[in-house]
């Protein structure tokens, strides 16, 4: 797997000027890379891009040297809001990507089920939505975008949704399956906190130019620990980095 | 339990103090003050006496079933149309801004307009009734089906493409069971529609039917009869309304959750 966006820039056809301007980046197989930045900078845009639901106005993305047109299940997002379908039940929406990809039954039950128990929620095989809380739906949904074995997995703040307590479970969870799968992943967040807990590198992202202002490789150990000494000191780098813009 | 049997009651109380109070104007206007002449005013006694004679010879049972098995067939010409327009309206993005206007004033025109031009064309037949029937009621439709889909929340949609769904399967999977719930208040308030349109067709014709009935009452200066089957007409739209299309809204919310 390589994902490579070459000189990357987004303007939006009513906006007065670029929100993405000229990113370079290179995401490496196996790796855990979060784009942190303030709201409104563009990180959901520019995994808009990766994802194929926009097209960049210059520039490339590729994925394995391909050009990247459009949606695919190479590339899987996993969005803020749970973006489960309400008219199916927990299992049902797990199984979605695998009907649309056409897999035998059995296959989509077994996988369903593995991912399900992953996420200890095997009990809640037949439960509606509407029945789940924030943290589990977004369980469900991380199970569902995993069956499908894709290249990358991409997350737009896929817990800033939920309360403090729950997203902190959520993101240990999300770094025990990462250690076990070693899946790549482009994980977009707010919380510089997040960023350093979860990823290989760090993309500090301008929201005054549209581009990387920095990337910070998190030399850390895995289980991390948000006390440990080390990890205190990325994170007030990396946060003087991102706040930094507001004394210009 | 208590509470239902309350509120049973309450109900009950309700149309027994409506009658009793329509009987008692009735008594006051015609018989002690004679402000109306008696054939201009029904009564509740009277409308059950037009009652016991129009159920006992089984002319207003067949007068239902004709009006209900027209309107039925009309209903669902105007469902195949409604939803064959609303999807392509909502399709083509060309349609949605040129023709949903068109449909939108159409949609306005009272069913009785359509009236003279089915006679027109279909002579005094079933055929004109159910051309107005579907001409009254296809074009809300239509609108109720352009809204549904295009109320389909966008995060759905996203995430079905990035899951690679195809055009085909994001219908099929995606867009219809998501606007199902729409859908089917939409067609609920055709029926309505439908069901209105179907008695303006039906006083304009000779066919057997409760529209017929209508006309019959007021032929006869009978005005009990035409009474009777005003209540009648109401009744039948609400038992279909409730029997038919609440089940079926309900099973549909009920999966959601709403
Ligand atoms: N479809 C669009 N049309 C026009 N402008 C847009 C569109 N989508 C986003 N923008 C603009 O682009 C900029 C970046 O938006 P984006 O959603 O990528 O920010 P973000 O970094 O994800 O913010 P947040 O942290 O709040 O999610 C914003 O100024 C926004 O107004
Ligand atoms: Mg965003």
């Amino acid at each position: 797997m390589s994902l490579i966006l070459k000189n990357v820039s987004k303007q939006f056809d009513d906006a007065s000027q670029s929100t993405l301007n000229h990113i370079d980046l290179e995401i490496r197989d196996g790796e855990f890379l979060c784009i942190v930045g303030k709201s409104g900078c563009g990180k959901s845009t520019l995994l808009n891009l990766v994802a194929g639901l926009d097209q960049p106005t210059e520039g490339e993305i590729l994925l394995n040297g391909q050009k990247v047109t459009g949606p695919g299940a190479d590339r899987v997002v996993m969005f803020q809001e749970h973006a489960l379908f309400p008219w199916r039940n927990v299992i049902e929406n797990v199984k979605f990507g695998m009907e649309i990809a056409g897999l035998p039954k059995a296959e989509q039950e077994e996988k369903a089920m593995h991912y399900l128990r992953m996420m200890q929620l095997e009990d809640y095989r037949d439960y509606p939505i509407h029945q789940l809380s924030g943290g589990m739906r977004q369980r469900v949904a991380l199970a569902r975008a995993l069956t499908l074995d894709s290249q990358i997995l991409l997350m737009d703040e896929p817990f800033s949704a939920l309360d403090k307590q729950t997203s902190n479970r959520l993101r240990k969870e999300l770094q025990e399956i990462w250690m076990s799968m070693k899946k790549t992943i482009l994980f977009i967040t707010h919380s510089v906190e997040e960023a350093v807990y979860l990823g290989d590198r760090v993309v500090v992202m301008s929201d005054v130019t549209g581009s990387i202002k920095d990337v910070v490789p998190i030399e850390l150990e895995r289980p991390r620990y948000v006390y440990d000494e080390k990890f205190v000191e990325y994170r007030h780098r990396i946060l003087s980095e991102v706040q930094g813009e507001e004394e210009v | 339990m208590k509470k239902n049997k309350g509120k049973t009651l309450g109900v009950i109380l309700f149309f027994a103090g409506i009658l009793i109070a329509w009987q008692l104007v009735y008594f006051a206007g015609v018989d002690l003050l004679s402000i109306w002449k008696s054939y201009a005013m029904p009564s509740p006694s009277g409308v059950w006496i037009s009652f016991i004679k129009l159920a006992g010879d089984g002319s207003l049972l067949a007068a239902i079933v004709y009006s209900l098995v027209r309107g039925a067939i009309g209903y669902l010409i105007a469902l195949v149309i409604g939803a064959v327009l609303g999807f392509l309206m909502n399709h083509f993005e060309y349609l949605h801004r040129n023709l949903r206007p068109l449909v939108m004033g159409i949609q306005t025109l009272p069913s009785i307009c359509w009236v003279p031009f089915s006679i027109l064309w279909f002579g005094l037949t079933q055929q004109a009734i159910i051309f107005v029937v579907v001409m009254g009621s296809a074009f809300g439709m239509a609108i109720s089906v352009d809204n549904a889909i295009r109320n389909v929340p966008s995060i759905c949609l996203k995430a079905a493409r990035t899951m690679g769904a195809n055009k085909r399967q994001i219908y099929r999977k995606v867009i219809l069971p998501a606007s199902l719930p729409e859908m089917v208040s939409g067609l609920k308030q055709g029926w309505s529609f439908a069901w209105r349109a179907l008695m303006s067709g039906e006083v304009m014709t000779t066919c057997t039917g409760l529209g017929q009935t209508l006309i019959t009452g007021r032929n006869l200066a009978d005005i009990n009869q035409v009474m009777l089957v005003m209540i009648v007409i109401v009744l039948t739209g609400i038992v279909i309304d409730q029997t038919v299309f609440r089940q079926i809204e309900k099973r549909v919310y009920a999966k959601r959750g709403m």
